[in-house]
């Protein structure tokens, strides 16, 4: 992942944290996406080698997965981030999962809702077939509300087509 | 007067939708390339009836003149072209005055104010035939509607001259926007038709998507994500309170529409990445499903009578329109030409489908009759969507949003005919607009 990338990652989670999603997942002390929220890039999770820490999961494994033009079918290279990201769940079950699912902006508005829960669900089933617990994990769809990537290119649009696995701790957890 | 009727007829509807007027052919939609010439008018007043009533008469002359020239069917002559000055509301028309600068029409009003009200009184004249059109009328309102009194006369003098219903007196919710493309914030507001008094109805402390009226105008059916997930809400607009609609935990709703009876909510339902339409009771909550397929079902919208939705599906493989009872069940698909169909909306008329079209990476609006047929494209951009329609059902607003980083949503309108597109004022981007019922 490059600089420009991470980046753009920044920009986008910290805007999602700015939206004020008052669900129980989306407000925990790390913040979504660990350790880009609020909870301060990297003081107190660990950093990208520790394989305990939501940037582990985040950034090393990779938290996002991309599809293909009005598609929600899962790419080898998808199910490869997917299989570690469920392997990680796995051993770390005090963190829960919401997966959003996202579009790019070439639909309307209602259609993309609908593709973005697609994608969201297409990860969320092959997390559970690959061992993790179906109630640790939730969906949401953006449609084609929260691009990563602002430019009107098939480059970015490719970015933008994604189910992002955000993790967080359960509220017991620290 | 009959030649005046029908000169603005043939310049509403080049001739195809002019038929409808004179005989029973079904509606044929063409795209027509003539230029129209708009008909000239003139509006002579408001008189000041009343001294306190000077600065409430300039306003409201200018609001009827920018209504009526507003519909690109209609050109205001200068007032410096003006031969006689009808200095009193009761001065006889010279009418050859007013025929030789081509006034075609003409207005005559005053303006009083009185017991705390404004008062309108306003006659239209067909100068060409010499005689008034129709009776002269009087309304009042408080002073805090003026605005409201210049779009009734400008409904009167419009729905007189082209045979039409009314649709000044209107609103628009919308979704005003704010923010960078990757964080946009969003809320919903409420404004005139042509973008005065707009209101705030929500803050912009979660994304808010595709407010829908109620047909009587009191009620707003909208998509929040206050919960963190995309929820059906209900707004009151006098008061602005608003309540979430019960929903099943784990599930997704949106794109909700008002039956026309006020009493129901049909909308989209997600569950385990399947969307499908659903019918609440809004008073009982009990729910129905209305479909069962595995493909993506969104956008119902009822038709003017409640007994049929229109509906967008990709059952086919790609996004197309359908038709089903309101009962659910089968659905005739009635879109085939090439490329997407989208966000069907049914005219408040009952006779035309507007939708979105996307197609070699351009967007449309565009309108076709209920069985499908004589489809005709509007607009055309990097990205339109989203029709919704004027009281009247001859004018379409939509959403139009220029590409790239600093691409920005507005809000456009444009006839059914594909003529006078233009840009609706609002005080920043904004999206997703819904026109009200005429107000009462």
């Amino acid at each position: 992942m490059n600089f420009a990338t991470k980046a753009a990652l920044a920009v986008a989670i910290l805007g999602l944290a700015a939206c004020s999603n008052p669900d129980k997942y989306g407000s925990g002390a790390t913040g979504p996406g660990g350790t880009l929220g609020p909870g301060g890039a990297g003081i107190n999770q660990g950093g990208i080698n520790d394989p305990n820490s939501p940037a582990y999961f985040s950034q090393t494994i990779g938290d996002m997965v991309h599809f293909s033009v009005d598609q929600s079918t899962l790419s080898d290279t998808a199910r490869g981030i997917l299989t570690q990201q469920a392997s990680w769940l796995v051993s770390h079950p005090t963190y829960t999962a919401i997966i959003e699912g996202h579009a790019d902006e070439q639909g309307t508005r209602d259609y993309n809702l609908a593709l973005g829960a697609r994608r969201a669900n297409a990860a969320q089933e092959f997390l559970i077939s690959q061992g993790v617990a179906g109630n640790r994990l939730r969906t949401v769809s953006y449609g084609k509300e929260r691009p990563l990537a602002i430019c009107s290119t098939e480059e970015c649009y490719a970015k933008n087509r994604r189910a992002v696995t955000v993790i967080s701790q359960s509220a017991a957890g620290s | 007067m009959m030649r005046f009727v029908l000169a603005m007829l043939v310049a509403l509807f080049a001739g195809s939708f002019g038929a409808l007027a004179q005989d029973q052919e079904p509606l044929h939609i063409t795209i027509t390339d003539g230029v129209i010439e708009p008909l000239p008018f003139a509006i002579a007043g408001f008189i000041p009836e009343t001294p306190d009533a000077a600065d409430v008469a300039a306003q409201l002359t200018q609001v009827v003149s920018s209504d009526l020239s507003g519909t690109g069917l209609f050109r205001e002559i200068p007032k410096s072209a003006y031969i006689q000055n009808i200095a009193k509301f009761d001065t006889p028309v010279n009418y050859s005055d007013w025929q030789a600068i081509n006034a075609q029409a003409l207005v005559v009003g005053s303006v009083a104010m009185s017991g705390g009200k404004v008062v309108v009184k306003f006659r239209l004249f067909d100068v060409f035939s010499g005689q008034q059109m129709g009776e002269g009328q009087q309304l009042a309102a408080s002073p805090g509607s003026w605005r409201r009194l210049a779009h009734k006369v400008s409904d009167v003098i419009y729905s007189r001259i082209t045979g039409e219903g009314p649709y000044f007196d209107s609103r628009v919710v919308f979704v005003s926007e704010s923010g960078p493309k990757n964080a946009r914030q969003k809320r919903l507001a409420v404004m005139d038709y042509d973008g005065a008094n707009v209101t705030y109805l929500t803050d912009a402390s979660t994304i808010v998507l595709a407010p829908r009226f109620s047909r009587d105008g009191t009620r707003v059916l909208y998509t929040t994500f206050e919960t963190g997930f995309p929820r059906i809400k209900m707004l009151d607009v006098a008061t602005a309170s608003a309540r979430l609609l019960p929903d099943v935990p784990g599930t997704m709703t949106f794109a909700p529409r008002f039956s026309p009876d006020g009493k129901k909510v049909v909308y989209s339902l997600e569950q385990n990445g399947n969307t499908d339409l659903w019918m609440m009771d809004i008073a009982s909550g009990q729910t129905q499903r209305l479909t069962t397929s595995p493909s993506i079902e969104t956008s119902p919208s009822f038709s003017p009578d409640g007994s049929r939705i229109v509906f967008e599906s990709d059952r086919s493989g790609t996004q197309q329109l359908y038709i089903m009872s309101t009962g659910g069940g089968d659905a005739t698909r009635i879109s085939f030409g090439d490329g997407r169909y989208s966000t069907p909306v049914w005219s408040p008329r009952g006779d035309m489908i507007a939708f979105t079209k996307q197609n070699s990476g351009r967007f449309h609006i565009g309108v076709m009759r209920t069985d499908g047929s004589e489809e005709r494209l509007l607009t055309s951009s990097f990205l339109d969507e989203g029709p919704t329609w004027s009281p009247n059902g001859r004018v379409i607003m939509f959403t139009r949003e220029t590409p790239g980083a600093q691409g920005e949503a507005a809000l456009y309108s444009v006839d059914i005919s594909g003529r006078n597109l233009k840009k609706v004022p609002t005080p920043g981007p904004a999206s997703d607009p819904a026109w009200s019922p005429l107000l009462p």
